[in-house]
C-alpha cells in the first residue's frame, strides 16, 4: 500500500513546491523581464526594491523542487537532469546574473548599467529556459532501460520554443501585477497598461497549448476527451476564462491586489491543466510516479521533514510578506544599501 | 567519448565547488560574527557595533548572494553531470540534501529579508533575532551538507542491493564515522577564515589610519578569535586525520606520500611523489615522524599505497601536496594570532606595525587552507565518489561530451565575471569603511577621516 500511495503523495508535493516557485519567482522574474521598459533611474530602484527581501526565499522553492525529485524520485531525476542539460545548466547561469544584480546594481552605483542588463537579460533566459524545460517535459523524453537515451538538442521543437516564449509572457504579467500591488506613482500606472497588453498575449499562449497538446499529443486527448474523464474536467477551461474576465475587469477597475490575485488563480489553473494532461507520467511517455520512486523507507524519512517543516516555511513567508507589505515609493529608502 | 565526458564533468564540478565553498564558508563566520556585534551593540548601545554590523552586513549581502547562486548550481549538477551518482546512491544522499533545504536554506533565505532590510522596520529584537537565525541557519546548511559528504567519504547505515544503496539505519547514514570530526573542522576553519578577514581588515584600517574605533574593535574581535581557534584547529585536525586513518587507509597513505606498509613511515615534509615507480623523489622526512602522528609510537606501521591495487589508489600528487599547503598555512596563522595575543597582552597590539602589515595580509589565508583541504578530502576519495559502493567513472550523466565541454566554457567565463565582480565590489565596501554610506564610497580614502566618518554618520542618522 505504501508502495501505491507514498509517491503520489510526494507527486503532489513537489507540484505544490514547483508550482509555489513558479507563482513567487515568477513575478520576480517578471520584474526583470519587465525591467528595461522604466526608463528612469528611480523607477528602476523602485522595481528592484519591490522583490529585493523576498527574492532569494523566493527562488529557495526551485531547490525544494529540484531537490525533492531527486530525494523522491531518483530515477525521474536522473533521466529528466540529463534529457535537458542545456536548458538546465542555461538557467542556471542565468539565475545567477539575475540573483547577483539585486546586490551588485547596489553596490556599483552610479556605473551599474552592466548589471541592470544582467537583470533584465538573466531574469529574462532564465524564464524562457523554465519554459523550454517545461514544455520539452511534456512532449516526452527518449527513454531506453530507464535511462536517458536521447540527444543534447531533443527539447528543440517549435512546441517548447511556445512555451518558452509563453513562459516570458506569463512571468512578465505576473511581475505587472505584482507591481501594481506593491508599488505607486507612474510606475503602478504604467504597469496596469502592461498588465492588459500581456494579459491578452497569455491567454493566446494558454489558447495555443491547450490546442496544441491534445491534437499534437494522443495520450493528452485521450486523457481530456474519454469518457468519464471529460464529465469531471470540462469547467477547468471555463473557470479558466471566466478568471481572465475577472482580471481583466480588475485591472480596468483600478483594483490594486485583486489583478496579482487573479493571475495567480490563471497560473494554478493552467498547472492543474499540464499536470492533469500527464499524471501519473514524471517522464512522459514512459516512467510514472511508481516506476521512478525511491523505496518507502526514504519517502517516509523526508515526509516526516517535510510535513514538519513545510507549515513552518509557509510561516515564514507570510511572516517576511507581511512585514515588508507596504508600498514601494520612487526614491524610498532602499534598507541597509 | 565516454570519458572524456567525465573527464570534462569531473572539471566542470571541481570548479564549480571550488567557488562556491569560498561564500558559504564566508557566510558561516560572518553571519555569527554579525549577529554578535548586533547583540553587543543592544546590550551595551556602543554605536561602533552598530556601524561594524552595518558595515559587514552589507559586505555579507553581496557573499550571500554568490553562495546562493553558486549554490544552486551544486544542487543541479547532481543530476545533470552525475545522474547514476543520483540514481544510485540517492535514496541515501538525497534526502540528507532535503533536509538541508527544509531545515537549512528556507531559514537562511527568509530571515535574511529580514537581516537585511527591516533594520527600521522591525522591532530590534526581531532584527537581532533574524541575525541569529542566518547565523543558525548557516550552521545547520553545514551540518547536512557535511553529513552528506562524509557518507560519500565512508558510507554508513546503507545496504547495498543490486548495486543501489538503501537506507538501512538513518542516524547511523547521518551520524556516519567520519561524519563528527570534519563537520567540527570545517566548521572552526569558517570561523577562523572570517577571523582572519576581520583581523585584516582591522589592521588595514589602523595602518592607513582611518576608522581608527572601528579598527581596534575588530582588531581585537579578530585576534581573539583566532587565538583561539587557530591552535584548537590543529588539534581538531588531528582527531580528524585519525578518522582519516582509520577509515580511508589510501586517502592517509596518498597524504603522508607512504609507499611501503613495511616500514615505519617517516614525516614527509617535500618530496615529488613519482606514481609509476611508486616511491619519493627528493624527499626531505623525519624518520619515523608520521608513524608517532597516526600510531603514536615511534615504530608503528601503517598500510601504504602499495597495499592498495593501483585501481584502487587515489592520485597521489594533489593530496600529497595540497595537504602541506594546508597545514603550513594553519601553522602560519597560529603563529600569527598567537603573536597578536601576545602583543595585545603586552599592550602593543595597534602600534606594532610589522604585526598590522601582516595581519593585513592575511586574508586570504583561510580561504586558501580550505580549499586546499577540500582538495585533499576530495581527491583524496578516488577513485570512488561514494566509497565502496561507487566509483566517479561510472557515476556519470549520459550526456554528450560536447554538451559538457559547452557548459564547462559557459561556467569559466560566467564565474570569472561573477565573482572577479563580486571580489571587486567586496573590497570597494571594505575600502569604503564602517559608518559610509552609499554615496561615500567615492573618493572617500583621501578624506580627513573625521570629516568622513562624520559625513557616514549623518547619512545613517538620515536614514
Amino acid at each position: 500500500m505504501l508502495e501505491l500511495y507514498l509517491p503520489v503523495i510526494w507527486a503532489v508535493l513537489i507540484a505544490v513546491a514547483v508550482a509555489m516557485y513558479v507563482i513567487l519567482d515568477g513575478f520576480d522574474l517578471g520584474i526583470g523581464i519587465l525591467f528595461p521598459t522604466a526608463r528612469q533611474e528611480p523607477e528602476r530602484d523602485q522595481m528592484m526594491n519591490s522583490v529585493a527581501p523576498f527574492w532569494d526565499g523566493n527562488e529557495t522553492w526551485l531547490v525544494l523542487g529540484g531537490g525533492g525529485l531527486w530525494v523522491a524520485f531518483p530515477k525521474a531525476y536522473a533521466v529528466i537532469m540529463p534529457a535537458f542539460y542545456l536548458p538546465v545548466i542555461v538557467m542556471l547561469l542565468a539565475l545567477i546574473f539575475r540573483g547577483v544584480s539585486f546586490e551588485f546594481r547596489f553596490v556599483s552605483k552610479p556605473r551599474h548599467r552592466l548589471w541592470d542588463v544582467a537583470f533584465f537579460a538573466g531574469s529574462t533566459i532564465a524564464a524562457f529556459a523554465q519554459g523550454i524545460i517545461l514544455g520539452g517535459l511534456i512532449q516526452g523524453v527518449t527513454v531506453v532501460d530507464g535511462r536517458f537515451a536521447g540527444g543534447p538538442f531533443d527539447w528543440a521543437t517549435p512546441f517548447a520554443l511556445l512555451a518558452g516564449i509563453g513562459m516570458v509572457a506569463g512571468y512578465a504579467l505576473l511581475g505587472a501585477t505584482w507591481l501594481i500591488a506593491k508599488t505607486d506613482g507612474p510606475l503602478a500606472a504604467r504597469a496596469r497598461g502592461q498588465a492588459r497588453a500581456l494579459l491578452i498575449l497569455v491567454l493566446l499562449f494558454i489558447a495555443a497549448v491547450s490546442l496544441w497538446t491534445p491534437l499534437g499529443f494522443e495520450r493528452i486527448a485521450a486523457r481530456w476527451f474519454s469518457t468519464p474523464n471529460i464529465y469531471f474536467l470540462w469547467p477547468v477551461p471555463l473557470v479558466t476564462a471566466a478568471l481572465a474576465w475577472l482580471v481583466w475587469r480588475s485591472l480596468a477597475a483600478g483594483r490594486e491586489v485583486l489583478p496579482f490575485i487573479g493571475v495567480v488563480g490563471l497560473f494554478v489553473l493552467s498547472y492543474l491543466g499540464l499536470a492533469i494532461s500527464t499524471f501519473p507520467y514524471l517522464v512522459p511517455p514512459t516512467l510514472t510516479v511508481w516506476d521512478t520512486a525511491a523505496v518507502p523507507d526514504s519517502q517516509i524519512f523526508t515526509l516526516i521533514g517535510t510535513v514538519i517543516m513545510l507549515p513552518i516555511i509557509l510561516g515564514y513567508f507570510v511572516f517576511v510578506f507581511w512585514t515588508f507589505r507596504a508600498k514601494v515609493s520612487a526614491g524610498a529608502e532602499g534598507g541597509y544599501h | 567519448m565516454e570519458l572524456d565526458a567525465v573527464i570534462l564533468s569531473r572539471l566542470q564540478f571541481a570548479f564549480t565547488v571550488a567557488f562556491h565553498i569560498i561564500f558559504p564558508t564566508f557566510t558561516i563566520g560572518l553571519s555569527a560574527f554579525i549577529a554578535t556585534l548586533l547583540v553587543m551593540w543592544r546590550s551595551t548601545g556602543l554605536e561602533r557595533y552598530r556601524d561594524l554590523a552595518r558595515f559587514w552586513t552589507r559586505i555579507f549581502a553581496v557573499s550571500f548572494a554568490m553562495g546562493v547562486v553558486s549554490g544552486i548550481v551544486l544542487s543541479y549538477q547532481f543530476g545533470t553531470n552525475w545522474s547514476r551518482f543520483s540514481e544510485v546512491v540517492g535514496n541515501v544522499v538525497g534526502p540528507l540534501i532535503g533536509y538541508e533545504v527544509l531545515t537549512a536554506f528556507f531559514l537562511e533565505a527568509t530571515f535574511l529579508g529580514v537581516m537585511l532590510f527591516g533594520w527600521n522596520r522591525v522591532p530590534p529584537w526581531l532584527h537581532v533575532l533574524s541575525a541569529i537565525l542566518v547565523a543558525v541557519g548557516t550552521l545547520a546548511s553545514s551540518f547536512w551538507i557535511i553529513s552528506a559528504n562524509s557518507w560519500m567519504q565512508y558510507p554508513a547505515g546503507h545496504v547495498v542491493r543490486d548495486g543501489i544503496a538503501y537506507p538501512a539505519d538513518w542516524i547511523a547514514a547521518i551520524f556516519n564515522p567520519t561524519f563528527g570530526w570534519r563537520l567540527v573542522h570545517m566548521v572552526t576553519a569558517a570561523y577562523l577564515t572570517t577571523s582572519f578577514v576581520v583581523l585584516a581588515v582591522g589592521a588595514r584600517y589602523l595602518l592607513a589610519g582611518r576608522h581608527a574605533e572601528h579598527a581596534r574593535t575588530m582588531l581585537k574581535m579578530g585576534t581573539a578569535m583566532a587565538a583561539v581557534l587557530a591552535p584548537l584547529q590543529l588539534v581538531i585536525g588531528d582527531q580528524h586525520g585519525l578518522d582519516v586513518a582509520r577509515y580511508q587507509p589510501a586517502k592517509l597513505a596518498a597524504i603522508e606520500g607512504h609507499w611501503d606498509s613495511a616500514e615505519p613511515a617517516p614525516l614527509v615534509l617535500f618530496a615529488l611523489p613519482n606514481e609509476a615507480a611508486e616511491r619519493n623523489e627528493a624527499a626531505i622526512s623525519i624518520p619515523n615522524g608520521a608513524s608517532l602522528i597516526i600510531t603514536h609510537s615511534l615504530d608503528g606501521r601503517f598500510a601504504g599505497l602499495k597495499d592498495f591495487p593501483v585501481e584502487d589508489r587515489p592520485p597521489v600528487a594533489l593530496p600529497f601536496f595540497a595537504f602541506r599547503l594546508m597545514v603550513g598555512i594553519g601553522l602560519v596563522m597560529i603563529a600569527l594570532a598567537l603573536w597578536g595575543a601576545w602583543l595585545w597582552w603586552r599592550g602593543r597590539l595597534e602600534s606594532t606595525t610589522p604585526f598590522l602589515r601582516l595581519a593585513a595580509l592575511s586574508w586570504p589565508a583561510g580561504f586558501i587552507a580550505i580549499l586546499a583541504g577540500w582538495t585533499v578530502a576530495e581527491v583524496g576519495r578516488q577513485p570512488w565518489v561514494a566509497t565502496g559502493i561507487l566509483r566517479t567513472a561510472e557515476a556519470a550523466s549520459p550526456v554528450a561530451a560536447g554538451a559538457v565541454a559547452a557548459t564547462l566554457v559557459l561556467f569559466v567565463v560566467v564565474y570569472a565575471i561573477v565573482f572577479a565582480a563580486g571580489i571587486l565590489y567586496m573590497n570597494r565596501l571594505i575600502n569604503s569603511g564602517p559608518g559610509a554610506g552609499r554615496g561615500e564610497v567615492e573618493g572617500v580614502a583621501t578624506r580627513p577621516i573625521s570629516a568622513a566618518e562624520g559625513a557616514g554618520r549623518r547619512i545613517l542618522g538620515g536614514g
